[in-house]
């Protein structure tokens, strides 16, 4: 739930990244932390255990600056990936704007992606939000390993499409970033969407840009 | 079932706020007050200037509320209105405004937990009559002005493009 105040002329936006532990979220974050300019973002927090695992949250603040006379933020979360902190992901899930499920695209994390997928839609329903109306992109990170899953599975698992019921979304749309791909189809008399994906080698920085670009671009437009 | 949302408030919204906890700084003899919301943004501040990084500070205080609402309910209750956290110089009470946001009062010992306590309960009654207000009345979803969008865009590009 972005927050717009008129008095002092802010804009804040809530981003979450979501998804498997272990998968490369914080490492995205850090990864922002490290290439952004000082003077554009702030402290990185990251409530983590003594082995360096999220135990509630990472949070970094990220300012885009003054735009049209709003001073403009994102406030980017990671969330735990271990099963047992659910209670933690749900709290952070609170007044979402837009959402990042950073998948390990390892083999034998297919079940984990699963889980953590269905994970997220459950409890953002248990906050009344629906994710495919949200904000929403698939990041597959971890591509540089060998055992990585390739993408045509990856996609078919975590990020099928769901149906599209309103008419006026009912319309072919070509995914920009992979030729010949759809991001809006028709099948057997029915619409589907899927959401953007994204390929990301998280500890180098590749494709941890054009995620958060992606995702920040739709959760401003839904402002506009 | 719906997407994301978004709030907002007002300049005279915003006026009665400060007033508010202008009023409760005064008699309370606290140094100073913060209204978090429950998402971790920081809403309003008033009084002597943090010291601290106040982004992240609102953002661990939506924290500490939300992981004490789940030991309330672990206990059987719907949840703890406030809660003290005590330093040796410095402490901090919070207390919950009309499950929307968080009063965050931050005091020495100027002043004492009594005092705060009494005058806290003042005000979030008078918060809650501002915040609930804005939350019905604002049916209508803001929207930014025409460009905003194209000036955002590119600022995320200028800002994310390595
Ligand atoms: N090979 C490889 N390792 C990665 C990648 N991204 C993250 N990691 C490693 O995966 C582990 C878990 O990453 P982390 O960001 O803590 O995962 P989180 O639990 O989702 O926050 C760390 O050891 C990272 O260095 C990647 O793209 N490739
Ligand atoms: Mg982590």
């Amino acid at each position: 739930m972005s927050m717009i105040n008129y008095a002092s002329r802010e804009i804040n936006c809530k981003l979450v990244y979501y998804g498997p532990g272990l998968g490369g979220k914080t490492t995205n974050l850090e990864y922002v932390y490290q290439k952004v300019a000082p003077a554009s973002r702030g402290k990185m927090i990251s409530l983590a255990t003594e082995t360096e695992r999220t135990l509630f949250f990472d949070f970094l603040p990220v300012d885009l600056g003054t735009i049209r006379g709003f001073k403009t933020r994102f406030h980017l979360y990671t969330v735990p990936g271990q099963v047992y902190y659910n209670a933690s992901r749900k709290l952070i899930l609170k007044g979402v704007d837009g959402v990042v499920f950073v998948a390990d695209s390892q083999l034998e994390r297919m079940e984990a992606n699963v889980e953590a997928m269905q994970n997220l839609y459950d409890n953002l329903a248990e906050h009344g939000y629906d994710l495919t109306r949200l904000p929403f992109v698939v990041q597959y990170n971890k591509r540089d390993l060998p055992n990585a899953a390739p993408l045509a599975e990856l996609q078919q698992t975590l990020n099928p499409g769901w149906p599209v019921l309103e008419a006026a979304r009912q319309r072919q749309t070509p995914d920009p970033l992979h030729p010949g791909e759809l991001l809006v189809w028709q099948a057997d008399g029915q619409w589907f969407e899927r959401a953007p994906y994204y390929e990301a080698v998280a500890l180098t920085g590749e494709g941890v840009f054009d995620t958060l670009k992606a995702v920040s671009k739709v959760v401003l437009k839904a402002l506009g | 079932m719906h997407g994301a949302s978004s709030w907002s408030f007002g300049e005279r919204e915003a006026q009665r706020i400060t007033e508010i906890l202008r009023g409760l700084l005064r008699e309370s003899g606290a140094r100073s007050a913060l209204l978090v919301d429950r998402t971790g943004q920081l809403v309003a501040q008033t009084g002597e200037a943090p010291t601290f990084d106040a982004t992240a500070f609102a953002s661990l205080t939506a924290a500490d509320f939300s992981a004490n609402d789940q030991l309330a309910r672990m206990l059987g209750e719907q949840e703890f209105g406030a809660l003290f956290h005590q330093g040796e110089r410095e402490s901090m009470y919070l207390a919950d405004v009309a499950r929307r946001v968080i009063l965050v009062v931050l005091f020495d010992n100027r002043t004492t937990l009594g005092l705060v306590k009494l005058r806290v309960r003042g005000t979030v009654g008078a918060l809650a009559e501002v915040f609930t207000s804005m939350f019905t009345s604002g049916a209508e979803p803001p929207r930014m002005a025409d460009g905003f969008v194209g000036e955002a865009e590119d600022e995320i590009d200028r800002l994310f493009g390595e």
